[in-house]
């Protein structure tokens, strides 16, 4: 008797929900990551009013990005050490359901982290990141990474080198949504007409369900054993 | 890929001595050939440029280098799909030849971009989307050398990398494609349609100078299939030599 897909997925990030909320690990490592590099970018950028305004959308993108892959090799290796994997795998699940459940999760914390640095960003660089649009491209944004995150991270953990890898192997391919969500980002807050930049999102949906559909397809050959 | 032979069947399998197949010999010969007569078309027998002079002589290099690269990779994208689906070890051995041959290809793109750029853009290199992505393109093979070679279990070692050639080769389209999305890059695009380009440096009309288009139809399938179908035939070769030499290896120590 299979669990339902659904009901399966749930229960894993159930299951991850319960237990960043008592140990806060994750979150709370990334999102001092973020606070430090936010801090680290304004001093070695040493950002004046105009320049603040062309380089605030990269710096927020490169923070959300290093911040996922922390996030992402903790949790994928906290699945491996503990033998919650083979658990997993051993469960009568369908097995893209694991890939589901631990993208919900992973993308439910990187989402956490950005909407966090959104004010702290807002007061610290004085600049107001918290607008709708913003919202979305940072939805949009977190799930590209958190999408091919999960897959490549699912990989590198079973490696050697282990944290090292992830983000050599995640950088260039996670290029297009970062490359698409900066030049979104920053044209929203340098207030460009919509019409102007409205290609961007449509290129990071596109984008993201390209990913999904290619990790999804590709999942089941990353955890078999 | 006939030469190909499955390694598992190794051991007992009488290996391929240094005979190379018939087909191997042939293209070995025409391959360099075909190599200067390409060469002798885009030095000699195209006309001089009237607006670059001799330094766009390079296009007829550049350009193919990278279909060839494209060619080699896509070589990776099939690899990877047969392996995961069958599983048999010529699969990926096709792979890691495309790996290897596409990354040498796009050297040598790159490199005749830079020096081509150096008089015209006035500059080796600069931050435009086209070489940007394709630096990155690169480097995303880099990083599949580098994850192959982090895994220890030759099985997981082809899986992972059968997954990673396969997603890697987003960042090819996207080199390809981007002169044509980004309105912004100062590459030409020569060929084919484009979507704005008064910010373009250094385009030229293909048919206003006699010879070029000549020079273009030799020297674009000697890069784009004769050079890395005989490097990665090569490739695959040392590769089962390599695995031939491992199976002995074992033999020998049990």
């Amino acid at each position: 008797m299979k669990t339902p897909f659904l009901k399966a997925v749930l229960s894993i990030v159930r299951k991850d929900v319960q237990i960043e909320l008592r140990s806060r690990e994750l979150v709370s490592s990334m999102g001092l990551f973020a606070l430090l590099s936010i801090l680290i970018f304004s001093f070695a950028l040493e950002l004046d009013r105009s320049a603040r305004q062309e380089a605030i959308s990269g710096v927020l993108w490169v923070t959300v990005v290093f911040a996922s892959i922390l996030g992402l090799n903790r949790s994928l290796a906290m699945e491996r050490d503990q033998g919650n994997l083979d658990a997993m795998l051993l469960a009568p699940i369908d097995r893209v359901a694991i890939f589901f459940g631990k993208l919900a999760g992973n993308l439910v914390f990187a989402l956490v982290v950005g909407l966090l640095l959104l004010p702290i960003m807002t007061i610290l660089y004085n600049q107001n990141l918290l607008q709708p649009w913003l919202l979305v491209v940072l939805l949009l944004g977190t799930f590209g990474f958190a999408t091919v995150g999960t897959l490549l991270a699912m990989m590198t953990v079973q490696t050697r080198a282990r944290e090292s890898l992830l983000p050599i192997v995640m950088m260039p391919v996670a290029l297009p949504v970062l490359l698409a969500a900066v030049r979104a980002s920053t044209n929203i807050l340098t207030e460009t007409p919509i019409a102007d930049w409205i290609a961007w999102p449509q290129i990071l949906v596109v984008v993201d369900i390209i990913y999904l559909v290619a990790c999804y397809l590709l999942f089941e050959y990353v955890i078999e054993e | 890929m006939t030469a190909v032979q499955d390694a598992s069947a190794l051991p007992t399998q009488q290996a391929e001595t240094g005979s190379r197949p018939r087909l191997l010999v042939a293209l070995t010969i025409i391959t360099p050939l075909a190599v200067l007569v390409g060469l002798y078309m885009a030095l000699f027998n195209a006309r001089t440029d009237i607006d670059q002079g001799d330094v766009q002589r390079i296009f007829y290099i550049h350009m193919p280098a990278f279909i060839g690269a494209f060619v080699a990779l896509g070589g990776t994208v099939i690899g990877g799909i047969q392996y995961l689906r069958t599983r048999q070890v010529k699969w990926d051995t096709l792979a890691l030849a495309g790996v290897e041959v596409g990354i040498a290809l796009a050297l040598v793109n790159l490199v005749t971009g830079m020096v081509w750029a150096r008089p015209i853009w006035n500059t080796w290199w600069t931050w435009d989307p086209r070489l940007t992505s394709e630096a990155i393109m690169v480097l995303t093979y880099a990083a599949y050398i580098m994850l192959r070679q982090g895994i220890e279990n030759p099985e997981q070692r082809r899986r992972f990398a059968a997954v990673y050639g396969i997603l890697a080769f987003i960042t090819v389209i996207i080199t390809l494609v981007i002169t044509r999305i980004r309105p912004d890059t100062i590459h030409p695009v020569v060929i084919g349609p484009s979507v704005q380009t008064d910010m373009a440096q250094g385009a030229f009309e293909v048919a206003a100078t006699s010879g070029v288009r000549t020079a273009l139809m030799v020297n674009m399938p000697v890069w784009a299939v004769l050079v890395p179908i005989t490097l990665m035939w090569y490739r695959i070769r040392l590769e089962n030599f390599n695995q031939h030499i491992q199976a002995l290896k074992m033999k020998a120590l049990s």
